[in-house]
């Protein structure tokens, strides 16, 4: 009763195997070779770089589904149901054998009784996700943007993964039940699952029991060959690309922004400057949405979506692929940019682009590393181009150009922060910050790089000045630019502004080149991210939370213990957390303090975003609620009192919100400057 | 269609700490910044959209010393297909009716549709140019407009009347029209689309090279002469909350209440 022994419709098993295997490989290689020839219509992005440390992410992330326990359920079942798929392959393609040469399954009763019980677990897991999605509806797969659900099609690969399984359980159930008559004292190996099969199946007569084998056999031969040719027509396309889109992730920091091109770095020589059509993408950012699987990760962790703004970054991977899908079809003939809707502008609207504030926590939970920062930088930067800025950001724009600030405020008036006395250059005493204005030439231990936050907003300079007497209660020698200095350019970079950046950019640079120092210290960790990722100073640049730490350890900076018995809690800023990785010098400062501090459920890198920084607090558009309100809300639920933040935007959006939610007199925002402020020994 | 766009750079006021020159008549200008005249980019932005829509070929002009070819620069990032700098010692100190004087001369001997001018310049404050303009040419004008289409031979006009009121115009081409802002939603212009246009060249007429006589433009021409310029003085009543933030709220909360606001 071997299939390959049996012939069907007069065609021996081994022919019919090799035509069942012929065609579907042949359609899947079709499949493949028309999804990879959009690939290599993609921009251009070098990604093999660093071999080493892609196999160790690919080991971690891919094989070690690092990113799956955030969500503790169905992280576990994904976790299952790949570890099974992985050690069922090999029994796939031994029973793919099998349909040529009888017995070529059969590999020894220990592989036996191990893909049995995998494949028992594999079947309850497929079930219980079945059930999971039935019955308690998971917020997170149904976005409220999906115009075409692709929620179905989960149901079909869950369904096809247990009829694989319950098809090899009746194929083997169906022999042991037949091969129990024959031999007699053969000892079994544990088969719990063949064995369930087999006792369902106890009592057929032999001729059902042998075309339920057949039909077990070829039930699974045929679902795994379409299996195979589903996948890259589906969501679940990921089951072949997630291992290498996680191989080839972007390796350089999560803060740095990718350059409009790679083989083009001169701006002026681009036809498009950043992404108008589905080519402009980088062929890997089209890999990335080949490898979404509409999870839904991404939106639940945006702060942007969360807060009803049109933005949901999973709607942007599935609108892409779709539109990958249909100007690429596998049948038919590829359909040309002029009789496409607009990728920008209409499938992906200007208003979900301007919604981010590039916090990145959806990259942060993403378990097949897809970006999606430098996807919408690409998108704004081809907005900008043609002009398409929203009103409320090109005053600011256009005073960035003029006077380096986007407040609009006279350049001659940067400097002004530090205090009259210090305006010579002269060393400060009483009541200045210690901080210097530094002429082309002159020389500090610590350049400390303000940015326009801090030296025009009142309530920042407050935490500038603080930071200024923090350090000199170390005895560090501290001077600034003062006028010298324009705004880092971070924020006009991220809204896509990509031309003047670069001029914001260059005057630092040749600003810095004029004075001396030893290392560039900044309270606002926009600016840290963005003259430590892009700079290239040589010197190194240090967030104030790092410089405070590392004072502290070195014993140059005292800090008494706080008299305070208020909750405090630490808010990790997107730029200073997620994108560069700090999470424990603002709390190794906060520790040193003595002071009673509560985590908040997301904090490090599920840090929830305050609403953005710099030109964000001038960008008006939908929302239902306040990014800065939920984030109050958060650190009450802990019962926090206090919350400790280190960037001059969370604490002006986390203020706003403590006022505009009634908060006032119950909580309270600080800087960790401030903080360390309070309890300095000079 | 021939659009022609006239455009002027004015200081930018808004955040600055306006100084009085001691003539008492201009600004100290050390500190001013400068930009393309608000209803101006209107009136750019409005001749670029009927570029895009029906096929036109848009002319930018100012009046101004070097530093005024930023606006020129500007108007043809956004679109323009040519500008025209005047530029010459002999139009300072220009009034309205010089400066309407030179641009005639400008205009009069090229072919035009349409003569977009802004309603008014946020420096001067007049809204003089426009209809004197117009009258030199001879071709009708409508003022403060706020929504422009062309048809063939007319354009079709919203534009704003006393009380609050709007009217809808037709006119007959060619004709002027002075542009209220708000009219459309003017584009960004990035660093990159003001590099892109720096190479072109931008032709400059001298007074000479117009065949005018320097004496009907400039500041000896000028009929309307500036005596003084001054901060608004302190009015009978008018107070100053000096202190912090919260002090001053309080202390107006406090005034609100006393004089019955609240």
């Amino acid at each position: 009763m071997n299939p390959a022994d049996h012939s069907y419709l007069g065609l021996p098993g081994p022919a019919l195997q090799a035509v069942l295997l012929a065609m579907s490989l042949g359609l899947f290689s079709f499949i493949m070779w028309k999804r990879i020839g959009l690939l290599r219509l993609g921009a251009p992005d070098p990604r093999l770089d660093r071999i080493g440390t892609r196999l160790r992410k690919l080991l971690v992330v891919g094989f070690g589904q690092s990113r799956q326990p955030r969500y503790l359920v169905a992280g576990t079942l994904h976790i299952t149901i790949f570890a099974g798929f992985l050690i069922l392959s090999v029994r796939s393609v031994t029973l793919i054998g099998e349909g040529f040469r009888a017995g070529f399954s059969d590999i020894g009763a220990g592989y036996a009784t191990f893909k049995d019980v995998t494949a028992l677990i594999v079947l309850v897991c497929c079930l219980v996700a079945i059930l999971r999605r039935l019955a308690f509806r998971p917020a997170r797969y149904h976005d409220r943007y999906a115009r075409d659900s692709h929620g179905h099609e989960a149901y079909i690969i869950l369904g096809l993964i247990a009829l694989l399984m319950v098809a090899d359980a009746v194929f083997e159930g169906s022999a042991m039940v037949a091969g129990a008559g024959e031999a007699q004292g053969d000892a079994h190996p544990f088969l719990p699952l063949a064995s369930g099969a087999a006792s369902l199946l106890d009592g057929l007569s032999s001729g059902t029991l042998e075309t339920l084998h057949l039909a077990g056999f070829w039930v699974h031969n045929g679902v795994l060959l379409f299996f195979l040719c589903y996948l890259p027509l589906s969501k679940h396309f990921h089951v072949i690309t997630a291992l290498p889109n996680v191989f080839l992730a972007n390796l350089t920091p999560a803060g740095k922004v990718k350059p409009p091109r790679f083989d083009q770095p001169d701006l002026d020589k681009l036809d498009v400057l950043g992404v108008k059509t589905l080519e402009d993408f980088t062929w890997k950012h089209i890999l990335d949405f080949y490898s979404c699987t509409d999870c839904g990760r991404c939106s639940d962790h945006c702060p942007a979506y969360f807060t009803g703004t049109p933005l949901s970054p999973r709607m942007i991977s599935i609108k892409c692929r779709d539109e990958a899908y249909a100007s690429y079809p596998v049948f038919g003939s590829v359909r040309p940019v002029d009789q496409r809707q607009a990728l920008v502008g209409k499938t992906i609207s200007d208003e979900e682009l301007w919604a981010c504030t590039t916090c990145g926590a959806c990259e942060e939970a993403c378990p097949v590393l897809i970006e999606y920062v430098d996807k919408i930088v690409d998108m704004r930067r081809f907005l900008v181009d043609e002009g398409r800025v929203p009103a409320s950001l090109q005053k600011p724009m256009a005073d960035l150009e003029k006077r380096g600030n986007p407040y609009g405020k006279p350049a001659r008036r940067r400097g002004d922060w530090i205090g009259e006395q210090s305006k010579s250059g002269e060393e400060v005493t009483g009541d200045g910050c210690g901080v210097r204005a530094l002429a082309p030439g002159d020389e500090a231990e610590y350049l400390f790089f303000t940015d326009s936050c801090a030296a025009y907003d009142p309530r920042i300079q407050e935490t500038a000045r603080a930071f200024g007497r923090v350090l000199r209660g170390a005895g560090a020698n501290v001077g600034t630019m003062a006028n010298d200095e324009v705004d880092s350019g971070h924020e006009v970079r991220r809204l896509g502004e990509e031309g003047l950046y670069e001029q914001l950019r260059d005057t630092n640079i040749t600003a810095m080149r004029q004075r001396s120092f030893d290392c560039v210290v900044t309270t606002d960790p926009h600016a840290f991210n963005e003259l430590t990722q892009s700079y290239e100073l040589g010197q190194p640049v240090q967030h104030h939370s790092q410089v405070m730490a590392q004072l502290i350890r070195e014993g140059r900076l005292r800090l008494r213990t706080a008299a305070d018995d208020r909750v405090y809690t630490f808010h990790d800023p997107c730029y200073l957390g997620r994108h560069n990785d700090e999470y424990d010098a603002p709390r190794e400062v906060l520790e040193g303090l003595g002071l009673k501090v509560v985590e908040m459920e997301r904090s490090k890198n599920r840090s929830f975003c305050c609403g953005g920084g710099s030109l964000y607090l001038f960008y008006e558009g939908e929302s239902e609620r306040r990014m800065g309100e939920v984030r109050v809300e958060m650190a009450e639920k802990v019962g926090a009192e206090v919350v400790v933040t280190a960037c001059p935007f969370c604490l002006i959006n986390l203020e706003d919100a403590i006022k505009t939610t009634g908060r006032e007199g119950s909580m309270e925002v600080i800087d960790l400057a401030e903080l360390a402020e309070r309890s300095l020994i000079e | 269609m021939e659009i022609i766009v006239c455009v002027k750079r004015v200081p930018n006021l808004s955040e600055t700490e306006i100084e009085v020159d001691r003539d008492g008549r201009s600004l100290v200008d050390s500190d001013l910044e400068y930009d393309v005249n608000e209803w101006d980019n209107f009136a750019i932005e409005a001749a670029v959209q009927l570029k895009e829509a029906r096929g036109a070929r848009v002319t930018a002009i100012t009046i101004g010393d070097e530093d005024s070819e930023d606006v020129l620069r500007r108007a043809l990032a956004m679109g323009a297909d040519e500008a025209l700098h005047l530029m010459d010692t002999a139009f300072d100190g220009s009034d309205a009716w010089g400066i309407a004087t030179a641009l005639h001369r400008a205009i009069a001997d090229r072919s035009f549709d349409l003569v977009l001018t802004g309603a008014i310049s946020s420096d001067e404050a007049r809204g003089h140019v426009g209809g004197m303009l117009a009258a030199m040419l001879d071709i009708p004008m409508v003022a403060l407009v706020t929504s422009l289409s062309v048809d063939g031979t007319t354009a079709t006009v919203r534009h704003e009347v006393e009380g609050g009121l709007e009217r809808v115009t037709r006119i007959d081409l060619p004709a002027l029209i002075t542009v209220q802002t708000g009219l459309n939603e003017p584009r960004y212009v990035s660093i990159r689309g003001i590099r892109k246009v720096s190479g072109m060249e931008i032709p400059v007429r001298t007074a000479a090279d117009l065949r005018l006589d320097a004496s009907t433009v400039g500041a000896e021409a000028a009929r309307v002469k500036v005596e003084e310029i001054f901060l608004p003085t302190r009015g009978e009543g008018a107070e100053m909350l000096d202190g912090d933030e919260e002090s001053v709220v309080e202390a107006l909360v406090e005034r609100l209440q006393r004089a019955g606001g609240f």
